[in-house]
């Protein structure tokens, strides 16, 4: 689960809760620390490629909803909502995309390469479908150790287009692996419709279950229809078979960088329009009847803002040593 | 004991599945009857098909599960029947394998093992008689070491296993019917270390995996001539032991490299540019590089036959280069006699299996 306890103790709720409040933190928390990247980005403040999942946080929260720290997650290229969402360490994650040596990485992977076992958070892997022959061996360690640890894979709907996505399958299939290929489908791979990728008579189920696959699918703007749905599939893992879940979603942003990309004209603003009916976070908002309410919103940004500011400090007095010792 | 390279491989192999626990092995082949040109043969019985097993042909995901396994703290050992094959995992290899220890900031090590047999001969041609090691080795995070013998591929197997690095491990088909008589250790395996395995004064042939053997012969026939040669085995070839090269190098001044792959853009440029940099003025002739010609390994046996480098071709080669001064006719009458070719067709080995391999 996120770590949102810093939000709780602000608010006196207990931190162990999973009311409605609890959920909308999470969103929010993850949607905070997006838009604070994309606001700072255009500061010329993080000097590295960043993917940002403004629009898919239901889906990292929602699928980390069912996991414990000792359960496994490897993502990709977009992967901050799934750190975070796991458990990740804002600081860390700030830090690391800022170059920092306090980073996850100590600054050697930027926004791409999220390392943390410390949460569970193994790798993200930005080569689309790369990430899915890892997960199969991460998987495959657990079982022959015999835990009840899930490995939880998320890929984009593109890496069904790689010959890894069917070679893992196989595999995880053959040796019946705990492994959960939990698909966002956003419907874009950078700037192309699926409809000029993929052959409009292709399904994703079938191709699963000819695998001897369990398949399930979900609307991933609905986080309790994620947390459900991967509660079953986490059920069928823990009890020694692979399943792959597939959810919709939706990216506000542009695919890489921070930027609506409504000029580009590969989607059309009544598209993005409709985008904005489905965000995630508002039926949570909604249904809300705390008395924070009101400054809840504030509160969270505050925090984050906080987090950023003390990776920004660390990584000033780095800079100015930078400075001092650069010899050309 | 006498061993085969066969017999060293599935002993260091048996050996390290034994001694330890998260010690795998898989890859195409591995618990068929043929068990990889006889190297697994056995050991699936011994230690289970948890540990030892065969895979579905999709080496790319099988090369990223090797990986999955080491992050967990498994130690895979994943064999490439042909070297070519790699290249289907080769994103895993390059993209993942080699960067994870570095983007992890150090907390991951993998310990993957990836056995790849270079294929030689009898018609293998463009795609089945590859030797990938310098691609491999122009690659950071990556080791790649090649055995010249069966102890040779005895120690550097059971180092390879022990390394916290990933190892790409050079294994060459014509080696495998070679015999040593050795003694088997149970520890310190050292595999950053080139070896001097005959000393001279008067020329250094380097080399690595099956062109040792070349460089033996060649060090052999020359010295009927009064031509000292010193032949030094690299063994590792990422990272390179440049200390035991400049050793021999700065001694005898006159430098051979015989590579088993393509000569251009190789480890041939690699060692040139090493000895070159501390020793350019030093050196008495320009360094002398034999390997691959620019051009796709051929099937036919004719073709092939010109392809690869052999003795003959060599000895008036470092005849001509070195200035050496014997008779062209003597050093082929000295081969012969001493290293008598089966047949003028060099596409099998003259000493041990026939085709097909």
């Amino acid at each position: 689960m996120t770590d949102t306890s810093q939000i709780s103790k602000l608010l006196n709720l207990d931190n162990d809760s999973r009311s409605d409040l609890h959920k909308y933190i999470e969103l929010r928390f993850i949607r905070e620390v997006e838009l604070l990247i994309s606001t700072k980005y255009k500061e010329q403040v993080f000097r590295c490629p960043v993917h940002l999942s403004v629009g898919q946080e239901a889906v990292a929260v929602g699928v980390s909803w069912n996991l414990t720290k000792s359960d496994k997650v490897i993502s990709t290229h977009r992967s901050h909502a799934h750190y975070l969402a796991k458990g990740g360490n804002l600081f860390k994650m700030f830090a690391e995309l800022l170059g920092s040596s306090a980073g996850c990485c100590g600054g050697r992977g930027g926004s791409m390469h999220i390392f943390d076992k410390s949460v569970g958070f193994i790798a993200s892997i930005p080569i689309v479908g790369s990430s899915l022959p890892i997960s199969s061996g991460l998987a495959m360690a657990e079982k022959l150790v015999g835990s009840t640890n899930v490995v939880v894979a998320f890929v984009g709907d593109a890496s069904l287009e790689t010959g890894a996505f069917y070679e893992t399958l196989n595999l995880a299939s053959l040796k019946q692996l705990p492994l959960l290929v939990v698909i966002e489908d956003n419907g874009y791979s950078t700037y192309a419709n699926k409809s000029v990728r993929v052959s409009a008579a292709r399904k994703s189920r079938s191709l699963i279950e000819g695998f001897g696959i369990k398949f399930l699918s979900g609307n991933g703007d609905n986080l309790d229809e994620v947390i459900e749905v991967t509660r079953e599939a986490t059920e069928i893992v823990r009890h020694g078979a692979p399943a792959v879940v597939e959810f919709s979603t939706f990216r506000l942003l542009e695919h890489c960088g921070p930027n609506n990309d409504d000029s580009l004209g590969y989607r059309s603003s009544g598209e993005i329009e409709s985008y904005k009916q489905r965000d995630p976070l508002i039926p949570y908002f909604e249904r809300i009847e705390s008395p924070e309410k009101t400054r809840l919103d504030d509160l969270i940004s505050d925090y984050v803002a906080g987090q950023f500011q003390r990776a920004f400090d660390t990584v000033k007095i780095e800079y100015e040593k930078f400075q001092e010792n650069f010899r050309p | 004991m006498r061993y085969s390279f066969t017999e060293s491989i599935k002993m260091a192999l048996d050996h390290t599945l034994q001694d330890n626990k998260s010690v795998m092995l898989f890859g195409l082949g591995v618990g068929d009857v043929g068990g990889v040109f006889g190297t697994t043969i056995g050991l699936q019985d011994k230690y289970g098909a948890s540990r030892v097993f065969d895979i579905p042909l999709s080496e790319n995901a099988v090369t990223g599960m090797a990986l999955g396994l080491a992050i967990q703290g498994y130690r895979p050992i994943m064999v490439q029947q042909r070297s070519d094959f790699s290249f289907t995992s080769a994103e895993q290899i390059i993209n993942q394998i080699s960067k994870t220890k570095y983007m992890s900031n150090d907390e991951y090590e993998v310990p993957v093992v990836i056995r790849m047999i270079v294929g030689r001969g009898w018609g293998q041609g463009p795609t089945h008689a590859q030797a990938p090691h310098a691609i491999y080795s122009h690659i950071p995070g990556l080791r790649v070491v090649a055995p010249s013998s069966p102890s040779d591929g005895y120690n550097l197997l059971r180092g390879a296993v022990e390394s916290s690095d990933p190892v790409i491990f050079i294994e060459h088909r014509w080696l495998h019917q070679t015999i040593e008589e050795f003694e088997p250790k149970s520890e310190s395996f050292e595999i950053e270390k080139a070896k001097v395995l005959v000393s001279g004064s008067d020329i250094s042939l380097i080399s690595l995996s099956y062109g040792v053997l070349e460089c033996i012969k060649l060090a052999k026939v020359l010295s009927q001539f009064g031509t000292s040669c010193e032949v030094v085995n690299l063994r590792s070839i990422k990272p390179l032991d440049k200390s035991t090269l400049l050793e021999s190098a700065s001694k005898t001044k006159n430098v051979l490299f015989w590579d088993i792959g393509h000569r251009d853009f190789g480890i041939s440029s690699e060692v040139t540019r090493v000895l070159h940099s501390e020793l350019f003025s030093r050196l008495e002739k320009p360094i002398l590089s034999f390997g691959l010609p620019n051009e796709p390994t051929p099937s036919s046996p004719f073709l092939a036959s010109n392809h690869y480098v052999e003795l003959d071709r060599a000895l008036l080669e470092i005849n001509h280069h070195f200035d050496l001064g014997h008779s062209p006719e003597e050093l082929q009458d000295s081969r012969q006699r001493l290293f008598p070719y089966k047949s003028l067709l060099r596409d099998q080995p003259d000493i041990g299996e026939v085709g097909p391999f």
